[in-house]
């Protein structure tokens, strides 16, 4: 598999931050629907059929056919023959009797991301859109991917990351102890791996923390225990149309009760967003070449979304990489894509005809 | 710089749309309906047991022979057919001498319920009902804009003494008592005889209403089910019923028999509201009652969930940790457990489905977010082992979450959570 990303080091990413910094500083529509932007959407094939995976059994099912449905009319609209499945006993079958030109899994939590399915899709000769198996393990579980990322220089906040066995056997109360004396409060308490804020709590006082983790444990059974930064909340969508990642404008995230937990994610009027994010030029060019970093560091392909907090003094910190990007009425990722001036559908067609030629390659 | 709501419209919802948002446990529930998941959280009835042929034989004739009137707009009271065959039902439950120019039908008792509230409820009133009770009430009585008190039940039902105690907390703001007296949604309960004239007394020298939803009183186990309330008082009480449990609830009938002075506001309201109910599915059940052995049917549906009843008891019995206890009940689809202390049943939920089980918490239940050491159990849909395979996997869970709340301590109440609706943690009509 080529990584188009492999040749740039996070290093030169943040330092240089090439040309990235230019798309999503103001005003990043006018440079993103600018002629060469929109010249790299090519068209896929006539003879291209296109299998949307959503649904599977993960906590954020519903959330997965939303996001499939919204990706099935998308590539119809931009002509494309799509059809949609869930991942499920009849799916390989189906794979062996009809393989598409390629899949775009919009299945999110496990199967979407942990890169199992991906593996599976590569055992039947299946492109698919998005990075490969081994890089989606990586990015999906958190504790991982923050020290990747911070061994290659990339900010994310202090975390620790704990198996709910570790507290039965050392005792929860000291062991909280440790963690709120280290990290210091308020702490953002979230599941090692899971999406859509499921799980995932701010912990102001210490009292809060036992509450959190039995939260947190219902979720998933390790608990990522990370130092809560105050500031923007912003997620950048990367897409590479074909001449490299890029990043789209950033999306600031501003929900109305403060707390952009799931229902403030999916019911349509708790929470604003703002596309492009009102951060200053050079605190929106950070942002993108952060996020571009991030997205090599990690080994990504195609598409991606870093989800960053930008503090007061402009320094964004990575919380976490989603390699299957909510792709809903209220998800990010479309609404950069419209920021950018692009079109959602001819963007999907442009990465599905990618994801077909590197199997026709391969 | 303006930003997007992505919902153009935030602004202009009226005031009773507040509030209605999705929720995590609504995610949930997408899950449960996936063939892995067993699921002990709908409210379906066994349709399969129907016999399907002659049913869709039956339907067959209904739009070839009857077409011209079945496929037709229809009065809005109902058509004069099924009015006269369900007071021969309602009859069979001890309610004699009804008239069918007091039966109003309607889209279910979802529908009625709505009536109900359209007639009688202004902004800020008080409905008192059963703590808990049936979350589509609960739904109706926010869209009202009502507030729902809510009043303890115990093995025999409702509590005369807590509803006495309610009638007085109120100020004179209770507008009805809403009650499902008989197998009750969600507690599995019934009013015991002795009760219900109590109930009746209190509501009469409190010159309260009285809304008996009554969809379940046929589906008894053994013997009859006590008489329901509208039997033993003629004023005063609102007898809201479906074919939903005794035939089938894709037909979307069900009916109230009220008061005749209320009669005419029911029908006009609810032609504003559907127009007409639906000609086709008024004779479907016409239909079924003329000509097919509807009353063996009911006997059908008693037996396989009796037996379904009793294998979700006693799989409760040989599996759920120490410290749960649930009810008997002795008709309708659905027992009510109570967790052992600690435990919190909508914070257990993702743990749950992990776990490839679903229940309802009980929160889904009350008005009030109050609920959380309760879970509603269903038994009507699915075979006897597969309801003890779900019993075993529930148990599963809470030794599970009894295991986490030791290491963190007793008593440690989940994050503080968004509220929404009750509807909120319940899943929708469709997940069997």
């Amino acid at each position: 598999m080529i990584n188009p990303m492999g040749t740039i080091t996070a290093a030169a990413a943040l330092s240089s931050a090439p040309a990235s910094a230019a798309l999503s500083s103001a005003p990043a529509s006018a440079a993103l629907s600018s002629a060469p932007a929109s010249a790299a959407l090519s068209s896929a094939p006539d003879d291209v059929e296109v299998l949307v995976l959503a649904g599977g059994l993960s906590y954020e099912r519903d959330v997965s056919l939303r996001s499939g449905r919204r990706v099935l009319d998308a590539l119809r609209s931009a002509g494309i023959n799509a059809s949609m499945r869930d991942a499920d006993v009849l799916l390989l079958p189906y794979l062996q009797e009809q393989p598409p030109s390629a899949v775009v899994i919009a299945l999110h939590g496990a199967t979407g991301e942990d890169g199992s399915l991906r593996g599976v899709l590569d055992l039947c000769g299946v492109p698919y859109v998005g990075c490969d198996a081994q890089a989606s393990r990586l990015a999906w579980d958190k504790p991982s991917a923050k020290s990747v990322l911070r061994e290659r220089g990339i900010p994310t906040p202090d975390w620790v990351a704990l198996p709910h066995d570790r507290f039965s056997e050392l005792g929860a109360v000291a062991v909280l102890d440790r963690i709120a004396d280290r990290l210091g409060l308020p702490l953002m308490v979230k599941p090692a791996q899971g999406g859509s804020g499921l799980g995932a709590a701010v912990v102001r006082e210490a009292s809060a923390l036992p509450a959190a983790m039995v939260g947190c444990f219902a979720y998933d059974s390790t608990a990522l225990v990370e130092r809560f930064v105050p500031g923007t909340d912003v997620a950048v969508s990367i897409v590479d149309l074909g001449d490299g990642a890029q990043a789209l404008p950033a999306v600031e995230i501003v929900p109305r009760d403060g707390v952009y937990d799931y229902a403030a994610r999916y019911t349509a009027g708790l929470t604003t967003w703002h596309a492009p994010a009102r951060l200053a030029p050079r605190d929106a060019s950070r942002v993108a070449a952060v996020a571009l970093a991030a997205h090599a560091a990690l080994g990504l392909r195609d598409l991606s979304r870093v989800d960053l907090i930008v503090d007061p003094n402009g320094q964004p910190y990575v919380l976490g990489v989603n390699v299957s990007p909510g792709m809903t009425e209220t998800s990010l990722l479309p609404l950069a894509v419209q920021a950018a001036g692009l079109d959602f559908g001819k963007v999907l067609a442009t990465l599905v005809g990618r994801a077909a030629a590197r199997a026709a390659v391969a | 710089m303006t930003g997007t709501t992505q919902d153009d419209y935030t602004d202009r919802y009226a005031r009773r749309v507040r509030g209605m948002t999705t929720s995590e446990i609504r995610a949930l529930f997408a899950v449960a309906s996936r063939p892995e998941v067993v699921s002990l959280a709908g409210g379906s009835p066994y349709v399969a047991a129907l016999p399907l042929d002659a049913v869709g034989e039956m339907l067959g004739k209904l739009a070839s022979e009857t077409g011209t009137t079945s496929l037709q707009y229809g009065i809005g009271q109902g058509t004069v057919e099924l009015r006269e065959r369900i007071c021969e039902v309602m009859s069979r439950s001890g309610i004699d001498g009804a008239s069918p120019d007091d039966v109003v039908v309607t889209v279910g008792g979802q529908q009625a319920l709505d009536l109900i509230a359209r007639l009688f409820l202004d902004p800020g009133d008080v409905v008192l009902a059963e703590g808990p009770t049936y979350v589509g009430a609960l739904g109706v009585f926010q869209a009202a804009q009502a507030q729902v008190q809510h009043v303890a039940m115990d093995a025999d039902g409702l509590i005369p003494a807590a509803l006495s105690s309610a009638i007085a907390a109120s100020g004179g703001r209770a507008k009805f008592l809403y009650t499902i007296p008989t197998y009750q949604n969600p507690a599995g309960v019934t009013l015991s005889d002795s009760r219900r004239e109590e109930v009746l007394e209190i509501c009469e020298r409190a010159g309260l209403l009285v809304v008996e939803d009554d969809p379940y009183g046929m589906l008894s186990f053994s013997g009859d089910a006590p008489l329901p309330l509208r039997a033993r008082r003629r004023e005063g009480v609102f007898y809201v019923s479906t074919f939903s449990k005794t035939f089938a609830p894709g037909l979307r009938v069900g009916w109230i028999l009220a008061p005749h002075a209320v009669r005419e506001k029911l029908v006009m309201a609810s032609e504003a509201m559907i127009l007409c109910p639906s000609a086709f599915a008024q004779g479907a059940v016409t239909q079924y009652l003329t000509t097919m052995p509807w009353q063996e049917q009911i006997k059908v549906y008693r037996e396989v969930y009796r037996e379904r009843r009793d294998a979700l008891l006693s799989a409760l019995r040989d599996l759920m940790p120490a410290g749960t206890s649930w009810t008997h009940p002795e008709g309708g689809l659905f027992v009510w457990a109570t967790l052992p202390e600690g435990l919190d049943s909508k914070a257990m939920m993702p743990r749950a489905i992990a776990a490839r089980v679903a229940y309802v918490p009980g929160t889904g239940f009350y008005a009030d977010g109050t609920g959380t050491a309760n879970m509603r159990l269903n038994f009507s849909f699915s075979e006897p082992a597969r309801l003890r395979e779900g019993v075993r996997r529930l148990a599963g869970v809470m030794e599970q979450e009894l295991a986490m709340r030791a290491v963190f301590g007793p008593g440690v109440a989940g994050p503080h959570r968004r509220r929404g609706p009750a509807a909120a943690d319940a899943p929708g009509p469709d997940l069997a």
